[in-house]
């Protein structure tokens, strides 16, 4: 494998990362927060493909504006399953929010299948984005570079809102005491809604991106990035948006360098989160740069 | 005093006895009168129900009684399935199926008879369990889900990428329909009389001790390991045998049969049911499967009168995940809770014991159950 091959994989394996990372960062704050494995999250980056889809090429609506459209569909969509699914089980054990959660996503997906029937749709890509550019003997076309930049200044900007602003410190104090805070005067209803307004916003985003890279949509599609974003949010220590998004590029980078350098292994592509995650979950089960957890007696 | 409570409770014993024959007889006799008089379609219903009955225990068992949240049960069916499937056919067959590569010739000339197949494919599951089981439950709650999520992916990933052991995606054909009323609900009999003695042993006490509080456990000299780890491992096994069942039943297996749908379904058997209730998975088996199956109308064309209504591919599963969060908001407990049949709720026992008995026993963890 020569440099340039090399370089070729090093920015396929930035964008896949950066979009898993993206995914990741709606599970690593949902499950920060409420401790609630969000199955529903893949699905709702599908929702975002779909309407991006559907906005740009049946109704020929120009792409900035369908992509505005995907994105407040799918966090409308976010709010909506969260309210229905979610909120009359807080007090709940958790694992009535999980096995719920698991019906949503299931739900959305079978409700896909009647709404944009089970056929995968192929997407037309703007060709702006698609049109090569050589530098250096590398090939590269600006959607490749356009995703990872897009992924990590929304990144930076999460960070900002949650760190820096009002909410956000509420975020982190439900996180950290959801009875305590509520008892601070904070709305917590309301700041879960936004926690899961961002996360769907960022996945719906991310499935935008997903159908420009692979152009084409189906029902199913979120299953998969879904699982593995799950995975990078674990791997990078669940709970942390950096986290998130340094599992994500890791598990990118596994993915796309263990096929670069073992073609014949490309039909275990998709093991390869599963078993990083396994192997993670032995070595340092809280993750890269996770917080410790401590037995609860 | 005594002596009275004692001849009550033993004169009840001997009455649920003989009603529990007089149950098992009628449904014998059912058994014997259905493939006579039944078509194919609710012949194949009925098996499954029992297969499911199978598959809804043993999850039961590891998730329910043991508290282990697994979403590995269509992994382990996967095991199952394969290897009874390759243990049947014949060395002819299996020359003729193999098409992309030929197959490994140390699995041509194996055949062995059925309940042996099955068996085997019951002890490969349960042996795979085991070897997760080492490493997995070391994690708790979520991450344990998972985890074995991730291993039930990985081993049919596996299965799509052994073509010379499994004839990748192209799956198995022609497999014999070994599976009748006789074998599937003999199989569904013994699981559910071993995972009832189970439950009532003290091994029963120990799971679920272990499974409302693991440290209470372990102080108290459990070694909770060992105890989920075999627990996990006879689960396995009988996702195994309710995989090896479900190939001989549809005749044809394929990698895709083993998706999370699968395990979601089971779930759902186990969720209406009643988590921690064997009479509730018997019933969520019933429920869900026939369920699954009457919902098909809606994905076939209805014709009512002159008005035709054409079907709604995809339809079936959104009714049928709307149920799910139905049920798990609005009723989250399922049917049974973790109460168990008893004969006495529709005769009032014979002679009332003094003192609490074990079905107010079970209202009062119920209860508490629910209070937390």
């Amino acid at each position: 494998m020569n440099l340039n091959m090399f370089v070729q994989h090093f920015i396929n394996a930035l964008g896949l990362g950066s979009l898993y990372g993206l995914i990741a960062i709606g599970y690593t704050m949902v499950y920060g927060i409420l401790r609630l494995i969000n199955f529903a999250h893949g699905d709702i980056f599908m929702l975002g493909a779909y309407f991006v889809f559907f906005a740009t090429i049946q109704y020929k609506l120009p792409w900035e504006l369908g992509v505005i459209i995907a994105i407040v569909g799918a966090t409308l969509c976010g709010l909506l399953v969260d309210r229905v699914a979610y909120r009359p089980l807080r007090n709940a054990p958790r694992i009535s929010a999980l096995i719920s959660a698991i019906g949503v996503s299931f739900f959305l997906e079978n409700l896909a299948v009647v709404v944009f029937t089970g056929m995968p749709r192929a997407v037309v890509q703007p060709p702006w984005l698609m049109k090569p550019i050589l530098v250096g003997g590398v090939r590269f076309i600006p959607l490749g570079l356009m995703v990872p930049s897009i992924s990590f200044v929304l990144v930076g900007g999460l960070l900002w809102v949650v760190y820096r602003t009002k909410p956000g410190l509420a975020m982190r104090s439900i996180s950290y005491d959801i009875e305590t805070t509520r008892l601070m005067g904070v709305s917590v209803d309301r700041i879960i809604a936004l926690t899961f307004a961002l996360g769907s916003g960022l996945a719906a985003l991310a499935g935008i991106m997903w159908a420009l890279r692979y152009p084409r949509v189906e029902p199913f599609m979120g299953i998969f990035p879904g699982f593995k974003a799950f995975i990078a949010a674990v791997f990078g220590g669940i709970g942390s948006i950096p986290g998130a998004m340094v599992g994500g590029l890791a598990l990118g980078f596994v993915e796309i360098m263990s096929i670069a350098f073992f073609p014949h292994l490309s039909g275990y592509k998709d093991a390869f989160a599963f078993v990083l995650l396994i192997v993670i979950l032995l070595i340092k089960p809280t993750g890269l740069m996770g917080e410790k957890m401590e037995e609860k007696i | 005093m005594s002596s009275a409570r004692t001849t009550g409770a033993s004169t009840t014993r001997t009455r649920n006895g003989l009603l529990n024959l007089l149950s098992l007889a009628a449904l014998l006799y059912f058994l014997w009168w259905a493939p006579t008089n039944l078509d194919g379609y609710k012949l194949r219903v009925i098996n499954l129900i029992a297969i499911n009955g199978i598959l809804g225990l043993s999850l039961n068992l590891i998730y329910g009684i043991a508290g282990m949240f697994s979403l590995g049960h269509a992994g382990f069916m996967a095991i199952g399935a394969y290897v009874s499937a390759l243990l049947i056919l014949t060395p002819a067959q299996k020359v003729t199926q193999w098409i992309l590569e030929p197959i490994a010739p140390w699995l041509l000339n194996f055949q062995v008879p059925f309940i042996i197949s099955l068996i085997l494919a019951g002890l490969a599951a349960a042996f795979v369990g085991w070897l997760i089981a080492l490493p997995v439950l070391r994690l708790g709650g979520d991450y344990l889900g998972i985890a074995t999520l991730g291993f039930a992916e990985i081993i049919r990933i596996l299965i799509v990428n052994l073509t010379p052991i499994t004839n990748g995606s192209l799956g198995l054909k022609g497999i014999p329909a070994h599976t009748d009323l006789w074998m599937s609900y003999g199989c569904f009999l013994v699981i559910l009389v071993f995972v009832t003695r189970l439950m009532n042993s003290n091994f029963g006490n120990v799971l679920r001790a272990v499974r409302d509080d693991e440290v209470a456990a372990r102080t108290m000299g459990v070694d909770t390991f060992r105890v989920r780890t075999l627990a996990f491992t006879l689960g396995c096994f009988g996702g195994g045998l309710g995989g090896a069942l479900m190939g001989n039943l549809i005749t044809t297996i394929d990698p895709k049969m083993f998706m999370i749908t699968q395990t979601y379904n089971l779930l759902m058997i186990v969720v209406v049911g009643g988590l921690g209730s064997i009479t509730g998975s018997v019933i969520g088996s019933i429920l869900v499967t026939t369920m699954l199956e009457w919902l098909r109308f809606v994905e076939n064309p209805i014709t009512l009168g002159s008005l035709r209504i054409p079907g709604i591919p995809g339809m079936r599963m959104v009714i049928f995940s709307v149920l799910l969060i139905a049920v798990i908001i609005f009723r989250r407990e399922g049917i049974m809770g973790t109460r168990e049949f008893s004969w006495n709720w529709f005769f009032p026992p014979l002679k009332q014991p003094e003192g609490k008995t074990p079905d107010d026993i079970d209202d009062i963890l119920e209860e508490r159950r629910r209070g937390r």
